[in-house]
């Protein structure tokens, strides 16, 4: 029964080739994404860390090899899968509730139906009251929060999060690091989730894989154990995760100019 | 403006030179300017005679026609313009070359080709309007957030509730700006294909009335036509206002 959980991927990706013109960005890339966990993708900029993110997404397609989400392949974006942007993507032109709802409108769920869902989650995400205002009325923070509203209301399995919290400032992220720990408990969905933050990855991840690039390629994947039931406090102290944030930056600090 | 510290309404300065063009009309320094009271009552006068209201409705028929054609096709066309690099490179030089050229001259051409009538000034009208709608429309689309798209994208937008629910939106405020510019263009594309056609509307009033030397009634009619492009306009720009919330912050 244990061995099954284990194998069971929410995600996985076998040998992914993707190329820009003559630029190899991902070379027989493979990579299991566990259901129920957050995995990282950590990375040097320009390791194709998006880039797979956005082929998982199906929203660009890759030159080579395959995605299948629940075993299925991937031929376009779907309903199994939500992204939560790295700029938001926030339609200013409407308001929070008409934004977060807006995966199920496309999703031609009648209105007061999907508006239920959209104040449910506006709510869990601390934006109750918000519902009215306009995305240039709210912080880079709550932005975000309204970002991952929309995706957790489309109630997907898979939630795709490319840099989500580098575009908003240092105490807010730590905020919705620990946010985020909560939301993998309670959510039972798999998370996969892109940062050039060693310290954000070792923290939020229960698998990291290490990207190094041109071309790209997994190769390291670090499995945090020790800390990942500790109190959110107390992780940052723990010296399994110095260890890793330290062994970690020894495998990167090369790639960095 | 502000006088004495006192804040005057809107467009006061209006006014002022009125009064300024009351006087010299009183002065009676040339035929070319009657007083304005003179034309304001010439106006009332005429504006129940048959020939000013068949003008005007003339001309409102072919504006009316001529705008909404240059909406109709000339916002999807900039947006594909925007959407599509080849359709884009297709298009770009054509329509910054209509944009430029000097249509007048080709106004008799197109009396030539589709007659005298209400049909010429339609096209007419359309050829001023419909070149800076395409424009700013393809302009609004060309600096939408890519990952706004990619946003609809990834939650099952198809290409239609891309279009309708997040390109339009996205470029609302260049195309109402486009379309604002278009109508003060389309004010000028209906008068000069009436008086180059000269037997309809507007055109025909300003013929017979510069014929006769009839100033006042000239200037009764001119008064008419800059009231409504100047509205049409306001209108419009209070439009733009309305979305400028959100131009800033994209």
């Amino acid at each position: 029964m244990d061995n099954n959980l284990k194998t069971d991927n929410a995600v996985s990706v076998h040998n992914v080739y993707k190329n820009y013109g003559d630029v190899q960005a991902l070379e027989d890339l493979s990579l299991d994404f566990p259901r129920g966990e957050l995995t990282s993708l950590l990375g040097p900029s320009g390791c194709g860390k998006t880039t797979l993110l956005k082929i998982i997404a199906g929203l660009i397609p890759a030159n080579g090899g395959e995605v299948l989400v629940n075993n299925a392949p991937v031929d376009g974006p779907g309903p199994d899968r939500a992204f939560v942007f790295q700029d938001f993507a926030l339609m200013p032109w409407d308001t929070v509730l008409r934004n977060v709802a807006f995966g199920l409108e496309l999703r031609n769920v009648p209105k007061s139906e999907r508006e239920a869902i959209a104040e449910k989650y506006i709510t869990d995400v601390g934006l109750g009251g918000f519902e009215l205002k306009y995305p240039h009325q709210l912080s880079g923070g709550m932005r975000q929060r309204v970002g991952l509203a929309r995706a957790l209301s489309v109630d997907s399995d898979v939630l795709l999060m490319d840099e989500p919290f580098s575009a908003v400032d240092e105490q807010t992220r730590r905020k919705f690091q620990e946010d985020l720990l909560g939301l993998v408990k309670n959510e039972n969905k798999t998370f996969i989730f892109v940062t050039h933050s060693i310290e954000e990855a070792v923290y939020v991840s229960d698998q990291i894989a290490l990207l190094l690039p041109r071309p790209s390629r997994v190769s390291e994947i670090i499995r945090p154990t020790g800390f990942r039931h500790k109190d959110v406090g107390s992780i940052r102290r723990d010296p399994e995760y110095l260890d890793i944030v330290d062994n970690i930056w020894a495998s990167l600090r090369s790639y960095v100019e | 403006m502000k006088i004495f510290n006192i804040q005057l309404p809107m467009m006061s300065s209006l006014l002022l030179w009125g009064l300024l063009w009351e006087i010299v009309g009183q002065l009676e320094l040339t035929f070319f300017v009657p007083p304005l009271t003179a034309i304001f009552a010439t106006l009332i006068e005429i504006s129940t005679t048959k020939a000013f209201i068949k003008a005007l409705t003339e001309t409102a028929q072919a504006f009316f026609l001529g705008t909404t054609y240059a909406i109709v096709f000339g916002i999807p066309i900039g947006i594909i313009m925007g959407k599509n690099k080849l359709i884009d490179e297709l298009l770009l030089p054509l329509v910054n070359v209509f944009l430029s050229a000097p249509l007048t001259a080709l106004v008799p051409v197109l009396m030539i080709l589709f007659g005298f009538g209400l049909k010429s000034i339609v096209i007419t009208t359309v050829l001023f309007a419909i070149w800076i709608i395409i424009l700013n429309a393809r302009a609004g689309v060309k600096q939408i957030n890519p990952s706004l798209i990619e946003m609809a994208r990834s939650f099952g937008a198809s290409p239609k509730d891309a279009f309708f629910k997040i390109y339009i939106w996205a470029a609302l405020p260049e195309i109402l700006s486009g379309v604002r510019i278009g109508f003060i263009r389309a004010v000028k594309g209906v008068i000069i294909g009436q008086l180059l056609i000269s037997i309809v509307g507007f055109g025909a009033l300003f013929e017979l009335y510069t014929q006769q030397f009839l100033m006042s009634h000239f200037w009764a009619v001119l008064i008419v036509l800059f009231a409504m492009a100047f509205s049409i306009s306001e209108f419009l720009g209070v439009l733009e206002r309305k979305v400028s919330y959100y131009a800033s912050n994209r």
